[in-house]
């Protein structure tokens, strides 16, 4: 035998394995719709993918099955670039949505003024929670760049939920202060004052949470009534500071995905259906600002405090621009931290 | 050309063959891959990647941390395994399956424990933190999660060949007036070294690329205690894929130069060993007669 021989073996093991991987790759699933979230919706959705079941089955007969996927938002977006099979997406920032788009052509460029509200059913923002009896006197973004306050929040970039952070920071800064030079070292001391830099949203909660590491966490609205009511009223209490931003959660149908599953109609239904007048009330009652609050209960909304909110597009001209200029390599982000 | 066996055991084609297709598709097809995806980039990109200062801190925070650790480890572990051959004593067995327990905890989990143990609020760190002494969060975190990572890497490679170590040698040189540390020096090591080496190289490789326990502890401040493998994720998360892949290229070269210098000087030791034998054997063999 020579080597010759041996190369023919390689080459067909290795086509047969190739063989084995595509007819993995061609099952196809029949009425199941696989939802790809980030973190904090998964009481939201828990709740919600039932309700949706006997909405369709009582209109159109059918039985459908939901599956939930939840993670980092980055991760997630990352998975379904890489194959995850989702039929849709509803993730923390439309940036990540956007990758998905260009990445593997599945979801059209104007996927976002496909449903109302910029496709964000549902709203959060920033909030600061801080021990019980803030003993720091933290009030507002100011006291986060103070000297001697410790900070808590996860890496911007590799946590979708820290890029609000550090754009709510940025926005209110740059508004007081009148100029993005400003900004940045307004963002640059409160990161200065961030001892552990954790790669998620979970992560961080623990570090100020369990650790007791900080005087500060900022954090989702939701995340932060979670903590409060889950841990104890008698531990932390929430800051909301004077301004901050209205983060947008979006979702979208992935439509390559959901045209081979022929899950398309399902999948369209099953957004819509986060806009009805149930769902609404449903995404307040989980801490999220409903899109219509009008269907919302009353007491539910007496929680969301009133302060001002700018968006991402009217304060850093979209997510693209945003990203571009502050988290990609060697964005204003990555300049707040210097060798030693 | 015919390539020949050199051994005279049937079926070398067949062996050849099989290590070849297994160590490719186990192997060295996503290690090509990696290589692959680098290339995607010009090499004035990939230079640039490799020099900026981040990730050369990080790159030395990896290497050396993973060097000192596993140092740590080949001392220590060697005591450890030096205990559970010589002496007996009672949980004996129960100690020595605990050795193992590293390798099968999950890395997030050990990384948790480790953090709550030695964070300023935890059993170890509360009373460390009023000295000064701050261990989770700073690179002696990384140490001290390496440490228990690679563990079980030095027990096991050095214990076998210490169990084989025959006791009578010890005993003749003292007999012969060797004092306790000459025994050590000059019967004991040159024995022992191979596989103290090999022990050292796999809690060192191990220890270089680990992610999951270091993440916890580690945080993860830029030009502080970011770690390579971390660099990676956060260049996946910007769905950067090939400078991803540069980081990891770049650690694998390394990671694999210097498992090579430690396969040479393991090469080096066996043939010092056998050269030691050979001389001791005359020796031995006058002392008989």
């Amino acid at each position: 035998m020579t080597i010759k021989t041996n190369v023919k073996q390689v080459l067909l093991a290795s086509s047969l394995l190739a063989f084995a991987a595509l007819h993995q790759s061609a099952f196809a699933k029949g009425n199941e719709l696989l939802n790809v979230s980030y973190d904090p919706t998964r009481e939201l959705y828990q709740e919600f993918n039932p309700e949706f079941a006997k909405y369709w089955k009582f209109k159109t007969g059918e039985d459908i099955g939901i599956k939930q996927s939840h993670g980092g938002a980055g991760k997630q977006a990352r998975a379904v670039i890489d194959g995850l099979a989702a039929d849709v997406v509803t993730l923390a920032l439309a940036y990540d949505i956007d990758a998905i788009g260009e990445r593997t052509g599945k979801i059209p460029k104007d996927w976002q003024s496909r449903l109302p509200n910029n496709s964000a059913p549902y709203t959060s923002t920033i909030v600061l929670l801080v021990r019980k009896g803030n003993p720091k006197n933290i009030r507002d973004w100011d006291d986060l760049a103070r000297d001697g306050v410790q900070v808590i929040t996860p890496n911007p970039k590799t946590s979708g939920g820290a890029r609000w952070n550090y754009l709510a920071a940025y926005g209110y800064a740059k508004n007081k202060l009148g100029s993005d030079k400003a900004a940045q070292d307004f963002v640059a001391k409160i990161f200065r004052n961030v001892p552990v830099l954790d790669t998620g949203a979970r992560g961080s909660t623990t570090t100020f949470v369990q650790r007791g590491i900080g005087d500060v966490f900022i954090s989702w609205e939701n995340e932060a009534f979670l903590a409060v009511n889950e841990l104890g009223p008698d531990k932390f209490e929430i800051v909301v500071p004077s301004v901050s931003i209205k983060a947008e959660p979006p979702v979208t149908v992935v439509d390559g995905n959901a045209k081979k599953h022929g899950t398309e109609a399902i999948a369209k239904a099953y957004l819509e259906y986060l806009y009805t007048p149930f769902a609404q009330k449903l995404v307040a009652k989980h801490y999220y600002r409903p899109f219509l609050p009008e269907f919302a209960d009353a007491e539910d909304l007496a929680r969301f405090p009133k302060l001002k909110l700018f968006t991402v597009d009217e304060e850093f001209g979209g997510w693209q621009n945003a990203q571009k200029t502050h988290f990609l390599d060697g964005g204003v982000f990555d300049q707040i931290y210097t060798p030693r | 050309m015919r390539l020949k066996p050199k051994s005279a055991l049937p079926g070398f084609h067949l062996a050849l063959g099989y290590t070849l297709i297994y160590l490719s598709l186990i192997v060295l097809i996503p290690l090509a891959g990696v290589f692959l995806k680098t290339a995607e980039l010009g090499w004035q990109e990939i230079i640039d990647i490799l020099r900026s200062e981040r990730v050369l801190s990080a790159l030395s925070l990896s290497f050396g941390t993973a060097l000192i650790a596993a140092a740590l480890n080949a001392f220590f572990g060697t005591l450890v395994a030096w205990v559970f051959v010589r002496y007996d004593f009672p949980g004996k067995r129960l100690f020595d399956a605990m050795i193992d327990l590293p390798f099968a905890l999950p890395t997030a989990v050990a990384g948790i424990a480790l953090t709550a143990l030695y964070a300023g609020n935890g059993w170890v760190g509360q009373w460390l933190e009023p000295l000064g002494i701050k261990i989770a969060f700073t690179p002696v975190g990384i140490i001290i999660a390496l440490l228990f990572i690679g563990l079980p890497f030095v027990v096991r490679t050095v214990e076998p060949v210490m169990r084989d170590l025959e006791k009578e040698l010890e005993e003749a040189a003292a007999s012969l007036g060797a004092s306790r540390w000459q025994t050590i020096r000059l019967v004991l090591l040159p024995s022992l070294l191979p596989s103290l080496l090999t022990g050292f190289a796999l809690a060192f490789a191990r220890g270089v690329g680990e992610y999951g326990s270091v993440i916890f502890i580690a945080g993860n401040l830029p030009y502080v205690s970011e770690i390579a493998p971390l660099l990676i994720v956060i260049r996946l998360e910007e769905f950067d894929y090939a400078g991803a892949t540069t980081v990891a290229a770049a650690m694998l070269v390394l990671a694999f130069v210097m498992l090579l210098v430690i396969n040479g000087l393991q090469a080096w030791s066996n043939r010092h060993k056998v050269r030691h034998q050979a001389l001791a054997q005359p020796i031995q063999a006058g002392g008989a007669l």
